[in-house]
Order: C-alpha cells, then structure tokens, then sequence
C-alpha cells in the first residue's frame, strides 16, 4: 500500500521526497527507467523525512529487528533501527558475510540471484520489518521474506521508498504487508 | 586502557598470533590481552568459532535509547578512554579464517545487533563531527552505507555513497586503486558535492588505507576538502594511517 493511501494522504513530505528523487533513462539497460535515490540521501531535509515516516509508522508496532537488502537497503534501514530501539540485521550478497549463514535463491530476469544472513541473528519469533529502497517484481523482498520466515522470524512488513508499476495495487507481497512511499517518477532528468 | 581484540585485515594474509595459557572472557571470541603468543603455524589448533554459540559470548542487548535527542550523551572526555568504547570493542566479533586461511575478520555485524552499542558508536562519531561545518559525509560500499548515513542525518549533511563499479546510475568518476593482487575501482557520482565543501569519509574498518585513499583522491579531485577519515576500527600493524598522510584519521577501537 502507498503511504498516501494510508493515512499520509496530501503529506508534504511525501512530495518532498518524490522530487528529490532522480530518474536515470536506460540504466542498466536500455528501456528502464532508473529510481536514483542516491539524489535523495543528497537532500538532507527530504532524506529526514524518508526516515522520519518509516520511525513514525514503526515506531509502536514493537518491532525488534530492522532487516536490510544489500546494498541500498543499508542507506535507510539503519537510522529506521536506531530510531525505534532495533537491531538492523544485513542481508547480503553470497560470501560477504562471516561465519555461519543461510542463503536463499532467487529468480532474476537472466538466471538466479542469493540472500544471505547471519545464522542466530534473530531469535525466533521476533518481529522484523525488511527495508530496501524499491520494489519492481517483489523477487528480492520475497527471497528476504523466506530466509527471515525459515529462522522463525515474524515479517511484519515490508517497507520501501519507491514502488514500482508492478506492485501498484498490490497490498501483500507473499502474504505480507507491503508499504511504499512513493510512486516512480515519469519525468527524465534531475530533480 | 583501550581494549584490544585479536584481529587483522581480511584482505592482508598475515597470520594471527593469539594466546592459549588465557582463557577467553566470556564475552568476546578470543583474548583481549598480549599473553603468551603461540604462532599458528605450531602444532596448536586454531579454535574453530562456532556461529550458533555468539549469543552466548556476548552480553545480552540492552533496551535502547529510542529518542536520540532526549538522550543525548555528552562529550566524551579527551584524555582518557570514553566508557562506551570497551562495549563497542566487545560487541565486534572476530571470525578465524574468513575470507581465507589465517585471515581474523573483523565482524561489525554483530555491533549491530547491540542496540545500545550500535547508538554509542553513532553518538561518539556524531558528537565529534557536529557542529564543524561539514556538509558532506562518504560512506564506502559497503558497510560504510551502514554508518554514514545515521551521522549524515543527525549532524545536517549530505551522505554521499562512494561505489564499486557500475553500481551508481548516471554520470560518475572513478577512481583506481592497488588490492593485494590486482586493482579495483571506486565511483562517486559527478555532482554529488561541490568544489570547496568539507567531507568526512567512513567505513567500518581501515587496514592498509588503499579504499580510504582512493576516497579521499575522489573527492579531491572535485574540490572537496577531506575533513578527517572515520572508522569504527583500526589495525594498525598494517599502516593505514600513514598512507592517509596528512588527512587525519579518528577511530573508535584500535586492534592490534
């Protein structure tokens, strides 16, 4: 669901954070449209505001885990953790993480991709919110939701700043709770 | 005294020394002090760390701060060591052998597990830097994404990620740099700061300083001015803070 629908209908800040927001033409590939949020953790203001919603929303809801999609995920989830008491929780790339992990596959247009996280970085039954910067097919959040489900964790949202037009209408993504700031920009060029 | 731990730089092969006569704290992996100093390459075994027992090496995480401006700490004392650094210290987790044989690898994961220490590493960095006119904070691919940007936010300036190559859309400038074998590069979008701003670059760890460098050529490149380099730790066996020259260079834990 878009945080316009649910109860943040008219917020400036939604605004705000919408045009800051760069769109970047054929990257990586020809005939995609490019979400470049890297132009909003520019925009000191609009970036306090990304994370000032999300610690809003999630701050009551007695949430012990913040978990965070390489590598962009890590850019928001933290300050979201540090906010409302959580531990933040990397799931990375295969091989980058030390020690003990467990990996989850999954599709990508060509051919597959992997998640990884720490074994024991969450006891079971502790509440999580997974954060990645956008959705487009859901593939990678999906992969996130089952290695948290498969330790025993309760996924209870996930949240992201921009939703593409695949999830539009969609509320749950496996099931779970889907939660996104802002719709893609149409426009070319620089905010 | 600063607390020491046992670890080196998963990208420099050197080989541990670490004590056996000690038995470890039952908060950390290994040793936290010089002791008797057996080489690896003796008949001893280097203890294997199990993953699944770190709950048990590493105390229970504290209830945290949840409004950080309510419950902002003071200044750290300069001269001696500032109490939260020995709980910083003890919530990284060592892990022998990773990515290869002999390698100590310095885990900031499980510092962010520990709520209340994962927020005093934040204070310290924040209390140090704000107020100082910096408007930009680097943060390298990628842990330093983990850190930079709750400093970033909390002292009013820019986070401007600093990439492997052809992550970062749009036009970039890159910046080659020596690994152990080969080169690597690093990317930071044009326009992403401007000539005559002050930068503080972070990341989690610095060991020869090659990444730091390749940052700090970067960004001066485009007239920025390096403030100062952050990590939370330092090895200092492997020099970075002498290839960082002139720049200076602020950590939080020291391991030797």
């Amino acid at each position: 669901m878009f945080a316009a629908e649910n109860g943040l209908k008219g917020d400036p800040r939604l605004q705000a954070i919408s045009d800051a927001i760069r769109v970047v033409p054929h990257f990586p590939k020809q005939g995609i449209m490019f979400q470049d949020i890297t132009t909003l953790l520019l925009d000191h203001k609009a970036f306090q505001h990304t994370i000032d919603i999300f610690v809003d929303r999630y701050r009551d809801m007695d949430i012990s885990v913040i978990a965070g999609v390489e590598a962009r995920g890590f850019m928001f989830g933290p300050s979201i953790a540090l906010a409302i008491g959580a531990k933040f929780v990397p799931l990375r790339k295969p091989k980058k993480l030390p020690g003990e992990v467990i990996a989850e596959a999954y599709e990508l247009e060509y051919g597959t991709d992997c998640l990884e996280m720490l074994v024991g970085a969450i006891p079971p039954g502790e509440r999580v919110i997974v954060i990645d910067d956008l959705v487009a097919t859901g593939g990678t959040l999906s992969a996130a939701i089952r290695l948290l489900e498969r330790v025993g964790a309760e996924v209870v949202e996930c949240a992201c700043v921009v939703g593409l037009r695949e999830v539009k209408g969609q509320r749950r993504l496996n099931g779970k709770p889907l939660y996104i700031l802002v719709e893609p920009r149409e426009i070319d060029g620089c905010c | 005294m600063m607390q020491r731990a046992l670890i080196f730089s998963c990208s420099n092969p050197i080989y541990s020394q670490f004590s056996t006569t000690t038995a470890p704290p039952d908060y950390a992996v290994f040793p936290k002090r010089d002791g008797g100093w057996i080489s690896p390459s003796s008949s001893h075994q280097l203890p294997v760390y199990r993953l699944r027992d770190y709950r048990r090496t590493f105390p229970p995480l504290l209830n945290s701060a949840i409004d950080s401006v309510a419950n902002q700490p003071k200044m750290a004392s300069q001269d001696e060591q500032d109490p939260r650094i020995s709980k910083i210290s003890s919530a990284i987790r060592v892990i022998p052998n990773f990515p290869k044989p002999g390698i100590m690898f310095q885990d900031i994961t499980t510092l962010l597990l520990d709520t209340k220490a994962f927020r005093d590493t934040i204070d310290l960095f924040v209390e140090r830097y704000r107020g100082k006119d910096i408007s930009v904070v680097a943060g390298i691919e990628a842990r330093g994404f983990i850190f930079g940007p709750p400093i970033a936010l909390a002292i009013g300036a820019k986070f401007v990620p600093m990439r492997k190559p052809n992550k970062l859309p749009g036009e970039v400038i890159s910046e080659e740099y020596s690994l152990e074998y080969g080169t690597d590069k690093m990317e930071m979008h044009v326009g992403a700061v401007q000539a005559g701003e002050r930068a503080l670059i972070i990341d989690d760890l610095i060991a020869t300083g090659g990444t730091l460098c390749a940052a700090i050529r970067l960004l001066e490149r485009v007239g920025v001015h390096v403030v100062e380099c952050a990590c939370v730790i330092e090895l200092p066996e492997l020099k970075g803070r002498e290839r960082l020259g002139d720049k200076p260079l602020f950590v939080l834990v020291s391991s030797t």
